[in-house]
Order: structure tokens, then C-alpha cells, then sequence
């Protein structure tokens, strides 16, 4: 059966407005810079090339860090476990949560109650906090960072979807699949997740910005890849100490978080706006409204 | 029974003097340019006038730009639209020149507004109280006139209210509040905007009834906007009809709807249902016009059986057809004005065949906790027979579609279809039954999945049923029915690949409808089918579902709240209310000689409306 | 004429014993629940940091573990009983205020966090309260002003500032303000735990700005997004149509309906306040909750781990109760039924 792929759709739009194409433009160049420049870096980055923390030379052209390593190639080292690990901590968060808040409001009543209840008690930690927990006892292993804020998301992207679903298991044509008798389970997954893209869309968005936030936190801390490897957290956590010496230590990598972080922003942004559009035509009778709805969406 | 309405005196415009309280002359309101779209005219060259103790009835149909001519009355535009040339003279001042704080000192006081949906329009974190006291104190007023303005409007016991938020109150007494604040500083022109819709017959009967007291206690003008010509027929004085954006009649109410001189204004008519005698209805084929995709010539030119060449070229001026100021944009008008009745009498329904009853429900009994939501029903739908059922909302009668559906389960006594007893919920029914009984709800913007093609749709329960079937339905007979099912409700094939967003309400219906039908089931239970939609195309489904019911010999459950609806379509009507069965029986009889206070109550307060 | 057959109708509050008290229920059911999310969260958090990683005596321990030591070290932590008796001790402990001992210095827990906790408390409460004030007054200005170049400077900022880390906000501020470009604040603090943090103030300056500046874009965008909601209302085009003047309709009819959707933001923010301290006690050394739970962690000091998490918890479950709460009180549907 042929289906109108909506999330291309919205993905479209958002990617043609002004927002959106500098979103996508700068966190792409970002995971560029991450992909490409291990293989372009011009020493290694773990060896010894100037100073502690001399200045931007032609040795070095960003100077060098705590131990006088090559701040340039420790920075287009540090970024990809960053931004895998990222991802990864993302995907498994939105999987997990989207699934825990579609079940729950399908089934509703006291199944409901008990997926929400346990998923809130992990919301009573704050999710550094939760993965500081987890580390304290385990030690900093990437598998169990990701895992931490994977689990982390679940909560606020069960509640999300939750609700999502609630609405759209409340229209009408749910009740018109029900009272043919298709069991919930094809329910599910024909008429209400198709329906689900935009929300899905933009929590992963903002999942994405959160984890790369928190792990890049837990780095800093000194709580994700240990020295002497390369991780940008780390690195503005090392360099700190001689911010007046050579401030490129802890700028370049500082500059490179908060670019991505910023385009996946933007971008999800938009990528709101544009779902908006999409949602609401299906169901605004009034075409005369819609010359008002198009100044709204704003 | 008519309620009286004679006893507005009809007033010809020749017989008043003076400047007119109300005068539009050639109002155009257009969209703001916005990126890549030009901006399109919403309504043009709309003119009337309304003198002192007069309604205007302002009808349109859902696109004609009715509210945005309202909210013009007030100088007000809403986001996306402004004004493009004309005049608004309120007692000769041009509304439309004033700068924003002018107008706001109008606002209120000299112009007044009656919003459609009070719930909505009444702020819901401030007491009523405040948001009344709000009027005396920016227009200067005495606050102590409160309690009288409540008084006025209906609002026996002012100081409860008054301390109450709006969510607390009911329909009825939040238009009643509604109609209190616009009266309040006794303005001089008052826009009515639908404020009946959603309330039920009877409250609408008590709110018209105030509405005219008011307006001619204090000599107001009013315009007064509705889609339901039952209603302005009982509460305007003159008439004008909104067409996409174009006034197409104008004149004395009595008139226009005695010979309607517009070939549009006529299809209205055979449109409307009527309390009084059987009449046929008919839908009008194709839809207006939207901004933007309007054509050259006149713009009911598409869909006109009057139309002939020159109706193509350019639009129509209007034209007058009598002495007392009735007038039509159509170049036939005094032809169309002149030819007889529009109403078709409709024919005697076909004789029942004499088998045994489709569906028997007795002694059914819901209760949400411990209110009780249905009380001991009975109610039997024979073989090809419409039954309708009739309540306002809170009766019950959706609650018990949704029992004989089995989209409710916690329901005690028993329904019986076709000689079997049915299971409470959809889970334990048999297929057969699943598949014999279908139904069609209500609001078609949320029946049909956004996501799903029409013929995806209409083909899931044949899908779906095949495969219970152990069967597997070849594509070509799949693709066979799904193109039936769609041309017995009057859509093209072509439709099945469209997505519901690019329909329009009625069309939405029709698709619901055709996914009920492509199952051919014996039993096609409706819920308020029609009533999101405009009354002409509320027609077309009626006429529709009837054509359906003689070729296929579907039994029909009707549920509505719309009493002269119920004659168009049914054979048998039960009434209903608070859960319990009033009265039942043959339509005509029910209708015409009822037995129960309740109905004839609902009888008395449903707005007449008499074809000539 | 009318052939009304119905008294007027009426309505009022319902009589003195039927009267529902929706705020002081949802208290009690809050502060239910809240205490069942706390058991829950102490089970959690024993469980991770005693139970499961087998022999916590060997995790703490690790090339330190002699046979003695180790031995005496699961005594102390009483770890050769049952589980669930364990938990019990220690439940019970907790409850009587006794946190344990820390293991890295020897101090009793208890002291050694309380001393903390009205440190960060400052922080929360001056960044907390900076940042509601200044978020909602900006999300106002720019809803009333919508689509003005003011209002498009602020939401793009707004964009940008809230996807930065805590950590880089504070590295720019201590490089133009402590360290680089001007140097008016410390870039670190020097006061010990105990003492009053408001004697000196200039310590107190970089990390509240740090962490004002990370909540006030989303209490700006919430509050910009509901008033603009509301703005575009039936209600407030009622108002406009009634002639009430702009400012009126903008803090009279808008505000208090924008404000709801608000609160819960504004509480997720004080939540949130909770985990931003900890990244940003340890950049300037502010000793607070924060940074002894980083230096707890790299000790792997137990008994101080879970004393501060369970404390955080605490705040949040009292953050989350007091969110419902005031979100109830702004909001007449949810709090009085219809009569």
C-alpha cells in the first residue's frame, strides 16, 4: 500500500525555510569536522609537539594544551565518540519511550497507571545526576553512559507520545478500525503511529541536543572518555587552567558543542514549525481559515 | 405548529426616513499579500442597509465570508485579511476610516458583538461578574444597572451568576450573559454572530424570542448571521444572501423565501427540511468557489440550471425584481423570481415488506457511576425501515448508537440483529454480525485517518474481512469494490486516490459512508451525519442515504437532534430524553399529533418554516 | 408568545457539605505519591550502589583490597547480611537523620552535607527566581510585540542560548568577565562550606548569571508561545470587539490565561536547576551539593552518594507537588467543577 511518506514531507519544508537550512547547514558541518578530522589531523593527538599551553603558532596553529599536546588535532579527534555516543544514547531513548507512551495510552486504565508511574520515578533524578549514579558504581564504561541517558529520555518522551496518542486514539476513525473488530495491535501500528511522525520527529531532535548536552557534561566532569583521549568535554575541563595562556584549549572544542548543539536546535525548531502546517489542514473545515491560519503559523 | 412570527410588522423600506442606522456600500476585503501568493479578494461589492428596530438576516453557507462581513461591522479584521474599499456608515459615520482607539470607544457601545460560541468567547479565568463590570467601566456606564442587564437577558438570579466563571455555567446561560454584556450600554447596531448554534431547540427558542424583545424595546438595528434559514425566517425582517463572497439576493424575508429570484437561494430551499408536510430534499451539485480560484463570469455559474451563455462572461449586477426593494445578481432573476413553489412534495415511502425486524432493542440500561445514562430502551427497526431517534444532547441517543455498534460495552438488557442476540462489545461478536451492522459518525474531519488515501479507507474492511475469511481478495475484485462503493455515494473513482485533506466536508461524508457500505451490511446506524455539514449539503446526504436505502434495502437507524429533518427521512421517530423514551411511532403521527409534553414542547420551539 | 414551561434557571456553588476542595486534595494525593516516588527512588538507589555491583566493598576498595580490609570494610557497610535487611538498617537510619560516615574523610555524612545544602539552595533560589522574573517579562514584551525586530532578535537568541551546555556558558562568561576581557568577579570561590555564602556576594555573581542565563530562553519561549495562544483567542477577540483597551487586554485577559502552561515549565526549570548546579559548582569551585556529589563520585564515597541524591530527589518530588499545585490555582476550570 502505497503511503504518503509525511515525515519526508515535513523534513522538506523545514529543510526549504530560512531556519532550517542553517540548523541542518551548521550541525552538518559540525559532524563533518567530526567525521572527517581524525583522518586530516596533522599530529597525532596524543603526542607532545610545543609548550603547555603556548600560543597559536605555525607549529601549532591552535596552540597547545595542558601537556603541550596539539590542541587542533586533539579537537578534530575529540568529537565523534561525542556525537556517536549522542545518537546512539538518542535512538535507544525515543525507541524505548515512544513504545512505553503509545502502549500506554492505547491500553489505557490500569495498565496506563503503572507504565507511567514506573517510568515516572526516573524522573525524580535529574539526568546527569541519574548518570552520575550509574558511573559512581560501575565506572565510567560507554556502554553504561549511554545507557544512563537513554534511560534518561524515556520518561519525558513516553509522556510526550502519551499524549499524542491519547489525542489521535480519541478521533474518530480509531473507533471506526475498532468497531470492525481489527485487534489493537494493527490498530496500532496502521492508524496510530503513522499519525505520531511530527511529535517523533521533533523529540528526537530535542533528545538529540539534551544527550549531546549531558555526555559532553559527564565528560567535562571528568566522567566519560578518560585521558589522555580526546574528547571535547574533556578537553575544556583539562585547558581550563591556562584560559589566560591559550584560550583556543577551551574555546575550539566549547565553539564546536554549543555550533552543533545550536544547529540541531534550529532545526528541530523547524521542523516543528513545518509539521504544524501538515496537521492542521486535515482537519480545519473553515477554508476561509485557513487564510488566517497561514498568519498564524508563526 | 408555528411559532407566531407574524407579529413582526413587515416594514418596506420606502415607509422609514432618514439616514439608515446601518449602511454598507460596496465593502471589499481582501487578504494581506503574503510570500508567493497574491492576495485574493474574500468578499466584494457587498451593500445593504438596516434601519432602527430592524434584523437583517445575513445567510450564507460555510466559504460565503458571512463572519468576516461581521466582525467588518466592528471594523474588525482578522489576522490575514484587510479592508480593500467600501463603506461601513454606522448613523453615517464611516467606521472604517477611524484610527484603532476610535473605534475601540465604539467597540462595545455603539456597535455590539454576539459571538457564536460563548463558551469560547467568555474569558475562562474571569468571573462573570468581572467581564460585565468591565463594559459599564470603559464605556461609562452605571455598574449598578447590572443586575437589570442580566434581568433583561434572561437571568432571573443575577448574584450567583456573577460570582461564577464561565465553565459553570450552561449553553443557554452563557449566550444569555453574552447577549447581557452587548446590550448593556444599549448600542445602536448589534452583529449577531450564529449565537444559536450548539444550543438545543428549546434554548434557542428562548434566546431568539430575547433577542427580538431587545431589539425592539430599544430600537436597535441588528444583523443577525445564520446558515439555518428556519431560524431567519422567523427572526429577520429583511434577508441577504452571501454567496462566495459576492451578495447575491437581497429583499424582505417574506419575499425572498416565498420567490426566491436567485437560482442559488432557490436550491437553498428545496434544501431545507420542514416540519410541516413530507418534502423532498435536494442537495446542489459541486461546492462555492474558495478566494483566490474564483471564475470570470458569475461564480454559481458551475453549478446553475439556469445558467446560460452570458452567465460565463461577467459577473452580474443586481437586479431588481419588485417595488419593495428585492433584488437578485443573477441576469434571469425576475424569470427565476416569478416561477412557482420550490419545494417537491415527496413521494409516499415504499411499503414495508413484511419480515421480521432487523433489530429489536429492550430494556437496555446504561449508568456512567450512579447516573443513569439509559433507562430501560425499546425501540424495534424492521426490515428496510429508517428509524430516526431524536433528543437534544445529554438524551442518550448517542450513547445508545454506540451500545448497538458495540463501541459500548457496560450495558444491561438485550439487542437483537437479525434473530441473534448481539455480545456487549465488538470483541465477542460474531463476524457476520460485525460486518451486517456498519455506522457513520458524525464529524467527518476526524473520521478518516490523515494519513490513508480514500481508497485505502474504503478498502480496509474488505481487507480486513477477507482475511478473517481465510481468503485473500484478488486486486482486481479488491480494487472492483472499492470503486463501487464509491460511485453508489456519487464519487468518482478517480477520488481513490486523494487524501482526505484535499475533501471537503460533504465529500469526507461521503467517503465515511462509502467505507460503511463497500461491507454491504444490512443495518447502517448514523450519528448526526449531517449535522457538520451545510444545509445543502446536508440535502445531498439525505438524498443520498434514501436512494441507498431503496436500491440496497439497508435498514436505517437515524439519530439526529433536527426535528423537521426527521420528515425528510424517516419512516418511524422516537423521541427521547434524559435517557427515557417519550414517544414512538410513525413519523407523520408523532409529528403531527404527539402524545408526550416533551414532544410537543420540542415541536413549539422548533423554528417554523413555511415554503410558500 | 413564549410558552416557557421551565423556572429561570439557576446556578451557585454547591452547598457547604458537598463543596470540593480540589487544592487541598490534590496535596494530600500529591504528597502520597511523592512519598511512594521517594521509597521508590531510596530502593534505586540502594540497590545501585549496594546490591548490584556484587561486592561494593571491592568496587570502593579496588587495588586497596586486602583480605582485612575488605573484611572489615563489608562490616562496616553491612554487607554479609540479606539484602532486604540491609535496605531495612538503612532506611531506618536515614530516617533518623544518621547518613553514615563518609568514606573518604571519615565525617559524619549528615554534617558534611547540611552544611551544603543552604549553599546551593542559594544558588537555586537566586538563579531560579532571576531567571522565572526575567523569562516571563521577556516572553510577554515579545508576544505583545509580536513579528517586531525585537521580537525576532529575542527568539533567535533565545534559540541559540538555550541548546549551549552550562559548561561553555560559564567558560564565556569567566573569560570575559573573570579572566580574558575584564576581570570583575573571581573565576573561582574561595569560602568554606559553613559559612554564609551572601557575605561575599562577587563569588555568588558568575554562577547565578551562568545559571540564569541557561533557564531564562525556555521560560521565554513558553510563555511567548501561551500569551501568543492567548492573544489569538476568542476570548480575546471578544475583548477587542467589547473596546477594551490593549494593555488591559494584554495583563487583565492574556497573562493570567498565558501563565499556566507556564508554570509547568517554570517548576521543570527549577528541576533542572537541580542538575545544572552540580556542572556549575564544580567550574567555580562553589562548595555546594554539587560539587561534593563530583568529588563523592570519583571517591566513590557510598554512604555521601546516596545522601546527596536522595536529597535531590527530595527536592524534586517538593518541586513537582508545589508545580501541581500552583498550576491548579491559576486555572478556575481544573479547580471548580460544574455545579
Amino acid at each position: 500500500m502505497a503511503r504518503r511518506p509525511e515525515a519526508f514531507a515535513v523534513l522538506g519544508r523545514a529543510v526549504r525555510t530560512p531556519r532550517g537550512a542553517t540548523g541542518l547547514a551548521i550541525a552538518g558541518c559540525v559532524v563533518l569536522v567530526a567525521a572527517i578530522g581524525p583522518a586530516v589531523a596533522p599530529y597525532s593527538s596524543t603526542a607532545f609537539v610545543t609548550e603547555p599551553f603556548a600560543r597559536a603558532s605555525s607549529v601549532a596553529w591552535l596552540g597547545g594544551d595542558t601537556l603541550g599536546r596539539d590542541v587542533l588535532s586533539r579537537t578534530l579527534d575529540g568529537g565523534w565518540e561525542l556525537l556517536l555516543m549522542a545518537a546512539v544514547a538518542t535512538a535507544l531513548g525515543v525507541a524505548a519511550g515512544s513504545l512505553c507512551g503509545v502502549v500506554a495510552a492505547y491500553s489505557g486504565g490500569w495498565r496506563d497507571a503503572v507504565i507511567m508511574r514506573s517510568v515516572d520515578v526516573i524522573l525524580a533524578f535529574p539526568q546527569l545526576v541519574f548518570a552520575l549514579l550509574l558511573v559512581s558504581i560501575l565506572g565510567p564504561k560507554i556502554w553504561l553512559i549511554v545507557l544512563a541517558v537513554a534511560i534518561s529520555h524515556a520518561p519525558q518522551v513516553a509522556r510526550v507520545t502519551r499524549a499524542a496518542a491519547l489525542d489521535i486514539s480519541e478521533r474518530d476513525f480509531v473507533k471506526a478500525m475498532q468497531i470492525l473488530g481489527i485487534p489493537g495491535r494493527r490498530i496500532i501500528r496502521r492508524d496510530v503511529l503513522p499519525n505520531l511522525t511530527s511529535v517523533l520527529m521533533v523529540e528526537i531532535g530535542l533528545r538529540l541536543t539534551y544527550s549531546m548536552l549531558v555526555i559532553a557534561g559527564l565528560s567535562f566532569l571528568g566522567f566519560g572518555l578518560q585521558p589522555p583521549a580526546a574528547s571535547w568535554g574533556l578537553m575544556i575541563n583539562e585547558n581550563r587552567v591556562g584560559l589566560i595562556a591559550n584560550p583556543w584549549g577551551v574555546l575550539m572544542p566549547a565553539i564546536l558543542i554549543a555550533l552543533f548543539t545550536i544547529g540541531t536546535n534550529t532545526f528541530t525548531d523547524a521542523v516543528a514549525r513545518a509539521s504544524l502546517g501538515v496537521g492542521r489542514r486535515s482537519t480545519e473545515p473553515d477554508p476561509l481559515a485557513e487564510l488566517t491560519l497561514e498568519g498564524a503559523t508563526s | 405548529m408555528t411559532a407566531p412570527s407574524g407579529d413582526i410588522p413587515v416594514v418596506a423600506a420606502s415607509e422609514t426616513e432618514g439616514t439608515p442606522r446601518l449602511a454598507v456600500e460596496n465593502l471589499r476585503i481582501l487578504t494581506t499579500p503574503r510570500r508567493g501568493q497574491p492576495d485574493a479578494d474574500v468578499v466584494d461589492e457587498i451593500s445593504f442597509t438596516v434601519q432602527p428596530g430592524q434584523v437583517l438576516g445575513l445567510v450564507g453557507e460555510s466559504g460565503s465570508g458571512k463572519t468576516t462581513v461581521a466582525l467588518a461591522l466592528l471594523g474588525y479584521f482578522k489576522r490575514g485579511l484587510r479592508p480593500g474599499g467600501g463603506k461601513v456608515l454606522v448613523d453615517g459615520r464611516d467606521i472604517l476610516t477611524l484610527p484603532e482607539h476610535e473605534l475601540a470607544k465604539l467597540r462595545g457601545r455603539t456597535i455590539a458583538y454576539v459571538p457564536q460560541d460563548p463558551a469560547s468567547a467568555l474569558n475562562p479565568v474571569l468571573k462573570i461578574g468581572t467581564q460585565l463590570r468591565e463594559v459599564f467601566t470603559i464605556h461609562g456606564g452605571d455598574p449598578s444597572r447590572l443586575t437589570d442587564v442580566l434581568a433583561e437577558a434572561g437571568l432571573e438570579d443575577p448574584a450567583p451568576i456573577l460570582a461564577s466563571y464561565p465553565h459553570q455555567l450552561s449553553g443557554g446561560q452563557q449566550q444569555r450573559v453574552a447577549l447581557a454584556m452587548a446590550f448593556a450600554c444599549r448600542p445602536r447596531l448589534i452583529v449577531l454572530d450564529e449565537p444559536t448554534t450548539g444550543l438545543d431547540v428549546t434554548t434557542q427558542r428562548r434566546v431568539l424570542d430575547t433577542v427580538r424583545g431587545l431589539c425592539r424595546t430599544y430600537q436597535v438595528a441588528a444583523v443577525y448571521i445564520s446558515h439555518d434559514l428556519a431560524v431567519v425566517a422567523e427572526i429577520a425582517d429583511q434577508v441577504a444572501v452571501l454567496y462566495a463572497g459576492r451578495l447575491i439576493e437581497v429583499g424582505q424575508a417574506r419575499e425572498v423565501f416565498a420567490s426566491p429570484a436567485h437560482p442559488y437561494t432557490r436550491g437553498l430551499m428545496r434544501a431545507i427540511p420542514v416540519l410541516e408536510g413530507t418534502y423532498e430534499l435536494h442537495g446542489m451539485a459541486g461546492s462555492p468557489p474558495r478566494p483566490g480560484s474564483r471564475p470570470a463570469g458569475c461564480f454559481f455559474q458551475p453549478r446553475c440550471e439556469f445558467a446560460i451563455a452570458e452567465c460565463e462572461v461577467r459577473q452580474p449586477d443586481l437586479i431588481t425584481v419588485s417595488g419593495t426593494g428585492h433584488a437578485a445578481r443573477c441576469v434571469r432573476a425576475v424569470e427565476v423570481a416569478a416561477l412557482s413553489g420550490t419545494a417537491t412534495l415527496a413521494g409516499a415511502r415504499p411499503e414495508l415488506p413484511d419480515e421480521e425486524p432487523v433489530l429489536t432493542i429492550s430494556g437496555v440500561s446504561v449508568s456512567y457511576t450512579d447516573k443513569p445514562v439509559l433507562q430501560d430502551v425499546n425501540l424495534v427497526v424492521g426490515a428496510r425501515q429508517s428509524v430516526a431517534i431524536v433528543g437534544t444532547s445529554g438524551s442518550g441517543k448517542t450513547t445508545l448508537a454506540r451500545c448497538v455498534v458495540g463501541l459500548h460495552k457496560d450495558w444491561t438488557g438485550t439487542i437483537t440483529f437479525a434473530g441473534q442476540e448481539l455480545a456487549p462489545g465488538v470483541r465477542h461478536r460474531t463476524q457476520d454480525q460485525l460486518r451486517r451492522i456498519q455506522f457513520v459518525s458524525q464529524n467527518p474531519y476526524s473520521s478518516l485517518n490523515p494519513r490513508h488515501t480514500v481508497g485505502q479507507i474504503v478498502g480496509t474492511p474488505l481487507a480486513h474481512f477477507a482475511k478473517q475469511q481465510g481468503r485473500k481478495l484478488a486486486g482486481k475484485e479488491h480494487q472492483q469494490k472499492v470503486d463501487d462503493a464509491l460511485t453508489s455515494v456519487a464519487l468518482r473513482a478517480s477520488f481513490a486516490a486523494r487524501y482526505p485533506d484535499e475533501l471537503s466536508g460533504g465529500e469526507r461524508q461521503r467517503v465515511a459512508l462509502a467505507r460503511a457500505l463497500v461491507l454491504d451490511p444490512d443495518l447502517l446506524v448514523c450519528d448526526e451525519v449531517t449535522s457538520a455539514l451545510d444545509v445543502s449539503v446536508q440535502a445531498a446526504i439525505v438524498e443520498l442515504l434514501l436512494r441507498l436505502q431503496a436500491e440496497r434495502g439497508l435498514a436505517l437507524l437515524f439519530i439526529t437532534h433536527n426535528l423537521p429533518l426527521v420528515r425528510s427521512i424517516a419512516d418511524d421517530v422516537t423521541v427521547i430524553s434524559a435517557g427515557q423514551i417519550c414517544e414512538r411511532g410513525p413519523v407523520t403521527r408523532v409529528l403531527t399529533e404527539p402524545s408526550h409534553a416533551y414532544t410537543r414542547q420540542l415541536l413549539a420551539d422548533v423554528p417554523a418554516f413555511e415554503h410558500g | 408568545m413564549t410558552t416557557a414551561t421551565q423556572a429561570p434557571e439557576r446556578v451557585g456553588p454547591p452547598s457547604k457539605a458537598a463543596r470540593p476542595h480540589p487544592i487541598r486534595d490534590t496535596l494530600i494525593k500529591r504528597s502520597g505519591i511523592g512519598i511512594l516516588t521517594l521509597i521508590l527512588v531510596s530502593i534505586l538507589v540502594f540497590a545501585a550502589t549496594q546490591i548490584l555491583p556484587g561486592n561494593a566493598a571491592n568496587a570502593v576498595l579496588l587495588n586497596t583490597a586486602t583480605p582485612a580490609r575488605l573484611h572489615a570494610l563489608e562490616v562496616q557497610l553491612h554487607l554479609n547480611r540479606p539484602a532486604v535487611e540491609q535496605y531495612w538498617t538503612w532506611l531506618i537510619a536515614i530516617l533518623h537523620g544518621n547518613f553514615g560516615t563518609s568514606l573518604a574523610n571519615g565525617a559524619s555524612v549528615g554534617t558534611l552535607v547540611g552544611g551544603r545544602i543552604l549553599n546551593s539552595a542559594v544558588l537555586v533560589v537566586l538563579a531560579g527566581v532571576i531567571g522565572t522574573v526575567l523569562g516571563v517579562g521577556l516572553g510577554v514584551l515579545a508576544a505583545a510585540r509580536r513579528d517586531s525586530l525585537l521580537d525576532h532578535v529575542l527568539s533567535v537568541g533565545a534559540l541559540a542560548i538555550t541548546a549551549l551546555p552550562e559548561f561553555v556558558v560559564a567558560v564565556i562568561l569567566v573569560i570575559f568577565f573573570a579572566a580574558v576581557v575584564w576581570h570583575l568577579f573571581p573565576a573561582v570561590s574561595v569560602f568554606a562550606p559553613g559559612t554564609a555564602p551572601w557575605s561575599n556576594p562577587a563569588e555568588l555573581v558568575l554562577p547565578v548569571a551562568t545559571l540564569v542565563i541557561v533557564i531564562v530562553p525556555y521560560v521565554f519561549r513558553m510563555m511567548r508561545a501561551s500569551m501568543i495562544d492567548s492573544l489569538e483567542s476568542d476570548y480575546v477577540q471578544m475583548a477587542q470587539l467589547k473596546g477594551v483597551p490593549r494593555w488591559r487586554i494584554l495583563f487583565v485577559h492574556a497573562l493570567p490565561n498565558a501563565i499556566a502552561p507556564t508554570i509547568q515549565v517554570i517548576g521543570l526549570n527549577f528541576l533542572y536547576l537541580a542538575g545544572g548546579v552540580v556542572v556549575v559548582e564544580y567550574m567555580f569551585n562553589y562548595p555546594g551539593l554539587g560539587q561534593a556529589l563530583v568529588a563523592a563520585v570519583s571517591d566513590r564515597d557510598i554512604p555521601q552518594i546516596q545522601c546527596i541524591v536522595l536529597v535531590l530527589a527530595a527536592f524534586y518530588v517538593a518541586v513537582n507537588i508545589l508545580t501541581d499545585v500552583i498550576s491548579l490555582a491559576v486555572s478556575p476550570r481544573r479547580r471548580l467543577p460544574r455545579s
